[in-house]
């Protein structure tokens, strides 16, 4: 109990300006987690947005290879991160778009390659990298900077998803019908496609690619059993994504442990925990429907 | 049916994708306030048909006009009915918003008290206007099926095109249906695309099938067939009387 309450002493005190920062940063990426992942879950998108996350390692080995042997001086990993996420959703995206049956291969493709690149280029850069400190990132080295970032991607999120809610909702429900109804849902699709991977650039960067992937398709997963419609499973998926940020904050303060594991592994209990009992119900609806029949 | 406008019209129209020829010299028509059925087996080319109609394909040849102007500019008067067989009932949404999505435009937000309104008269016209806030996945097959006629409805079109509206549906699920065409049969258009070759509804006026060229040629065309009365109340297809796909009912029993 101490060391909760030492936790939150430290989330209002001054003088850990990181742990309020990672407060914050968790807050601002609730609402990224809750509304793209939404999308991201009822587009039956997720596979294509873990490979662009995982395939931005391979960019940001390139860009710290570059960077750290002095070809290209003060490269940002961030920019190579940026490239590899646009090129695997353009790339993803297109074979999605004319080549379905191969979709599966290329997102594995894209998923592996990008990665190997990473480390390839990782091990080649002079001095220590770490490839598993952009796997799980550290949510406690937000800047001030970054967070200004993440409320800045907040805003326009939230107002491309209140903006185009009628298209988005209709492309994902029936997407015939909404090419029908004269919307352009292959540009519908590459541009939910090319925010996401921005998004997943952004937030890897602070909270690092596993618990991206983990945190756009868990809290909207875990909201899915309850929404009524895509609106409340993005509110819903925004509360449970800041929930389990919190709590695994504040879990990992306590037990010191690195807190994107943490979060990830809280998220994940509370998404199977939510299956089970669906299940569980499901199950003793059906046998109560069987015995009423049957008596 | 001189004076009656046309409401879709096939002029020598031809459709192949890179290694298949599919239509050949397609050409029929037929007008506006009847009831039609466009009917083919598995694989002849019915959903490449529907798809020219409602825009989504452009023709190699020929050209097409439904309600007066290209398919792609006439889709605002087009309630569409899809089989919607890849249904995910997992996705969260209610059928009162299944049926405003009937009224989406191509960019921006409606206005909602409207399109809430124009939701619950079209849920109305098919007899589900109390399942308004159920969730969509709670519906059965039949209810679902109705739930999209109705989504086609909410925009009031000039013309419905159901593409296999009887398939797994219940016999009391299709009578209501049914029902529901008839109450708008001649005020509005109506084509229904189904592959049962044998009989089809006694609303039918006219019925087109899509079938093999006389003369040889590699793609399908579209023929029109006679109809006769039968005993159970629907009509049964006459595959042995031909009639020319621009042919119209009263010419073709009166010539």
């Amino acid at each position: 109990m101490d060391s909760l309450a030492s936790f939150f002493s430290a989330l209002v005190s001054a003088d850990f300006p990181f742990v309020r920062n990672a407060f914050l940063a968790g807050l601002l990426s609730s609402v990224l987690f809750g509304v793209l992942g939404s999308v991201v879950t009822v587009k039956r998108i997720a596979g294509l947005a873990g490979a662009i996350s995982h395939a931005v390692l391979g960019g940001i080995g390139i860009a710290l290879y570059l960077s750290a042997t002095g070809k290209v001086p003060g490269l940002s990993p961030m920019v190579g991160a940026v490239v590899f996420a646009l090129l695997s959703a353009i790339i993803i995206g297109t074979v999605s778009l004319k080549s379905k049956q191969r979709e599966d291969t290329v997102i594995q493709a894209i998923w592996a390659i990008g990665m190997s690149i990473g480390v390839l280029f990782m091990a080649k850069t002079p001095g220590y990298t770490d490839p598993s400190s952009y796997l799980f990132g550290n949510i406690l080295l937000i800047s001030n900077q970054d967070l200004v970032l993440l409320l800045l991607l907040d805003v326009v999120v939230v107002f491309l998803a209140w903006r185009f809610y009628p298209q988005i909702e209709a492309s994902a429900f029936d997407e015939e019908f909404a090419q029908v109804r004269g919307i352009h849902t292959r540009s519908v699709f590459l541009i939910i496609l090319s925010v996401t991977a921005v998004a997943v650039v952004l937030l890897q960067t602070f909270v690092g690619i596993v618990m991206v992937i983990a945190m756009l398709t868990l809290p909207a997963g875990t909201a899915g059993y309850t929404a009524k419609n895509l609106a409340s499973m993005m509110v819903g998926a925004t509360l449970y994504a800041f929930f389990f940020s919190f709590s695994g904050l504040a879990v990992g303060w306590v037990v010191d442990v690195p807190v994107g594991a943490m979060v990830v592994v809280i998220a994940g209990a509370f998404f199977l925990g939510k299956a089970a009992g669906n299940l569980i119900t499901k199950r003793r609806r059906g046998h109560d429907q069987v015995a009423k029949s049957t008596s | 049916m001189v004076d009656v406008p046309i409401a879709l019209q096939f002029v020598s129209v031809s459709f192949s994708y890179p290694a298949l020829d599919v239509l050949e010299d397609v050409s029929f028509h037929f007008h506006s306030g009847e009831f039609i059925a466009l009917v083919g087996p598995n694989g002849s080319g019915k959903t490449t048909l529907l798809k020219l109609i409602l825009g989504l394909e452009q023709p190699q040849k020929g050209a097409i006009t439904l309600l007066g102007q290209n398919p792609k500019k006439s889709s605002s008067l087009i309630g569409y009915v899809p089989q919607h067989a890849s249904y995910d009932p997992t996705f969260p949404i209610t059928v009162q918003e299944v049926v405003r999505m009937g009224m989406v435009a191509s960019t921006g937000r409606g206005q909602r008290k409207q399109e809430l309104e124009q939701a619950l008269w079209a849920l109305g016209q098919v007899e589900l206007a109390h399942l308004a806030s159920r969730p969509y996945s709670d519906l059965s097959g039949g209810q679902r099926r109705r739930v999209l006629v109705a989504r086609a409805l909410c925009a009031k079109p000039s013309m419905l095109i159901l593409d296999e509206p009887a398939a797994n549906m219940d016999k009391e699920s299709e009578r209501r249906l049914y029902a529901t065409l008839a109450n708008l049969k001649g005020e509005t258009t109506i084509l229904i695309v189904t592959h049962d070759m044998r009989q089809v509804s006694d609303l039918t006026d006219r019925v087109f099938c899509i079938d093999a060229h006389k003369q040889g040629k590699v793609g399908r065309t579209v023929v029109q067939h006679a109809l006769e009365d039968y005993e159970d109340g629907t009509k049964r297809i006459r595959h042995d009387v031909h009639l020319s796909g621009d042919q119209c009912q009263k010419e073709g029993l009166d010539g």
